[in-house]
């Protein structure tokens, strides 16, 4: 079971620094490695904290978080940056992109934080051009426009590429068709998962858009598989 | 895309806020090297006022004011020496050369200073320079006068020229029956015989003849023929400059001079009044030094504090990279290498800056101070300071880059702002 699971996560337990009454517990929540999961909640149900946990940015008090079969709790906070930049990619809302550097900069990033990952990439670049014409973005805008130039679509598209450089073995997606029109939602999801199937990543999508639900593999709301409470901040 | 590079991109893409920070520190640098080629040329000028002379004597006073009135032209002799002091001392086996000075005449706002023809060997500046004739030569008749480079420049003569001496200093009286004629211009030394008017010690003689205490004898004109037959040997000199046989005697003859008998007498060695006159006159330099090291400090500042109030808006640019991998410590590096980054930029600036005001004011401070700054390569000083000024860069970035850490670990890869 173990080893077929891109993520697993047991009897986590999760309180912030300082604030006790922000606790996350979650007994029990398994992805299946190749599947596309889509996790469902509303604002403030506490799925950027479990982002966060599974990134390994945050660590639980208890329990078990394990990526591709790594347990990243036992991990000390640079391994867990390392891991998170070796075995993870990470697409979010909109503002994906560094602003002031190219889109195919922006792809590359990644790999600077990850030597294994660049190293099976081999031709960084070549890959890099490969995706973006996989993801219907023409190649110059690609190596000499600022990412801030580039429309809003565009830029998603740019950090679908950016996650799946080195084909990473778990795609984290935070709300990423929120800032689209329902018309590019549907185009953007496609070139995803198509994307996903290519390079043999776990796909986990956060969003609170149940009208996806049936494209996905499984759906798992928040509310089924963990306890989140959320003090008034004093 | 290195971190460097990386960098170097966010810069420029806050080119406006970020040139403004770096012009700022390149001109503080500019402004601290300015300082100090101003004041190693002041302090070398200084010490290059005089060279090769072994002794100046003069009346029993402080040594420094012996030096002020005698090299420097500021302020009076309290006393003179007299003339048989003088051929006393000149009269040692020990003495080599010596040169009478006898000063308290003015032409205009410059000193006219009564001297012998050995005077133009036997003065030496900038370690051993001779002074040197732009036009004319020496004087040669008893009304002859040689001016310096800057009499000549503000007052417009020319060789051949008269020239009338006032008597005393900023005084109204005029030895006016008696002209001068330039007989010679010197050229630009960058001391004050450039702004000194030097005539014969027989001709500063000549027009008191009819002077006595101070004051014009009444209805007495001794003309000019008359004086030159006359012998017209001064009673007294102001200072005088002495060169010895061998430098191990020096402190012999100072020590004579020093306990001369029959008139309270002051010896001293140029360098050592010099070094002396230094100290007094290094405290404004200290000061200088200061106040232009305050200036690069409040530019770093300024670099800090324009850091600082870019973190806030750059949360999301380090959320995404603690996204892909980057640690905390990776941000506060970035932003270490940033304002590092500026630092170097703003040196070189500086150095561009520096040098490009030297070109230009060059000329100018030579001509109105007689300052010579060098257009050298960076002395291995001025290498330390900008060393110095980028490690201060590194080191006030701390304060915002720690500030970035702790917001990169409490933000991680979301931003709630």
């Amino acid at each position: 079971m173990l080893s077929n699971s891109a993520l697993s996560l047991t009897h986590v337990d999760f309180t912030w620094p300082g604030h006790p009454s922000f606790r996350l517990r979650l007994a029990d929540f398994h992805v299946v490695r190749g599947q596309k999961v889509l996790l469902l909640g509303e604002s403030g149900s506490g799925k950027s904290t479990l982002l966060s946990l599974i990134g390994g940015i945050l660590v639980p008090d208890s329990g078990c978080i394990s990526v591709d079969g790594h347990d990243v709790v036992r991990l000390s906070a640079p391994a867990r940056d390392l891991f998170r930049a070796e075995h993870i990619g990470v697409i979010f809302q909109q503002f994906n992109l560094l602003p002031y550097a190219t889109p195919l900069d922006n792809i590359l990033l990644p790999l600077r934080f990850a030597p294994m990952r660049r190293q099976r990439v081999g031709d960084a670049k070549k890959e890099a051009l490969r995706l973006t014409h996989a993801l219907g973005l023409p190649q110059d805008l690609i190596a000499h426009q600022q990412a801030g130039s580039l429309s809003v679509g565009q830029q998603q598209r740019v950090a679908v590429a950016r996650a799946l450089i080195g084909k990473p073995s778990l795609i984290m997606a935070d709300e990423p068709t929120s800032a689209l029109d329902a018309g590019s939602q549907s185009a953007f999801l496609d070139l995803l998962f198509q994307q996903c199937d290519e390079a043999g990543s776990t796909l986990l999508m956060v969003s609170h858009d149940d009208r996806l639900a049936a494209r996905f593999d499984q759906t798992v709301s928040m509310a089924e598989i963990a306890e989140f409470e959320r003090g008034r901040a004093t | 895309m290195s971190l460097l590079t990386l960098a170097f991109r966010s810069l420029l893409s806050r080119w406006i806020t970020v040139s403004l920070t770096v012009f700022a520190v390149a001109m503080s640098v500019a402004l601290f090297l300015a300082v100090e080629k101003v004041r190693i040329g002041a302090k070398a000028s200084f010490a290059d006022t005089i060279s090769d002379t072994d002794l100046i004597v003069g009346a029993r006073s402080g040594s420094v004011q012996l030096l002020l009135y005698s090299v420097f032209r500021i302020g009076n002799a309290t006393n003179n020496v007299t003339w048989q002091s003088y051929q006393d001392i000149a009269a040692r086996p020990e003495v080599d050369w010596i040169v009478p000075l006898s000063l308290g005449d003015s032409h205009r706002q410059f000193r006219v200073m009564g001297t012998t023809v050995e005077y133009f060997q036997r003065y030496k500046y900038r370690g051993g320079r001779s002074l040197a004739f732009a036009a004319g030569e020496r004087f040669d008749d008893m009304f002859d006068a040689v001016v310096g480079a800057d009499v000549a420049r503000e007052l417009g003569y020319q060789v051949g020229d008269p020239i009338i001496v006032s008597h005393g200093i900023a005084s109204f009286t005029e030895h006016d029956q008696l002209p001068f004629t330039i007989s010679g211009i010197l050229a630009k030394t960058g001391t004050p015989v450039d702004r000194t008017v030097t005539i014969s010690l027989e001709g500063l003689e000549a027009i008191h003849v009819d002077w006595r205490g101070g004051a014009k004898i009444p209805g007495q004109a001794t003309p000019a023929d008359t004086l030159r037959a006359m012998d017209l040997q001064p009673k007294a000199i102001t200072a005088a400059l002495i060169g010895v046989k061998s430098k191990l005697r020096v402190f012999q003859i100072q020590r004579a001079i020093n306990e001369y008998k029959e008139e309270p007498l002051l010896a001293i060695l140029p360098g050592v009044a010099l070094a002396e006159l230094w100290q007094i006159v290094g405290v404004a330099e200290t000061a200088l030094v200061g106040v232009s090291a305050l200036v690069v400090v409040t530019a770093l500042l300024g670099m800090a504090a324009m850091i600082f109030s870019g973190l806030n808006e750059r949360r999301r640019e380090m959320a995404i990279l603690r996204a892909m991998g980057a640690r905390p410590t990776t941000i506060m590096g970035l932003l270490m290498v940033e304002a590092t980054l500026m630092a170097v930029i703003g040196a070189l600036m500086g150095v561009v800056f520096l040098f490009i005001g030297l070109a230009i004011a060059r000329p100018y401070i030579d001509a109105e101070f007689g300052l010579y700054l060098p257009i050298a390569f960076l002395s291995s000083r001025e290498g330390w300071v900008l060393l110095a000024v980028i490690a201060a860069g590194a080191v006030t970035s701390l304060l915002p880059a720690w500030r970035a850490y702790r917001l990169s670990l409490a933000d991680g890869m979301t931003v709630k702002v």
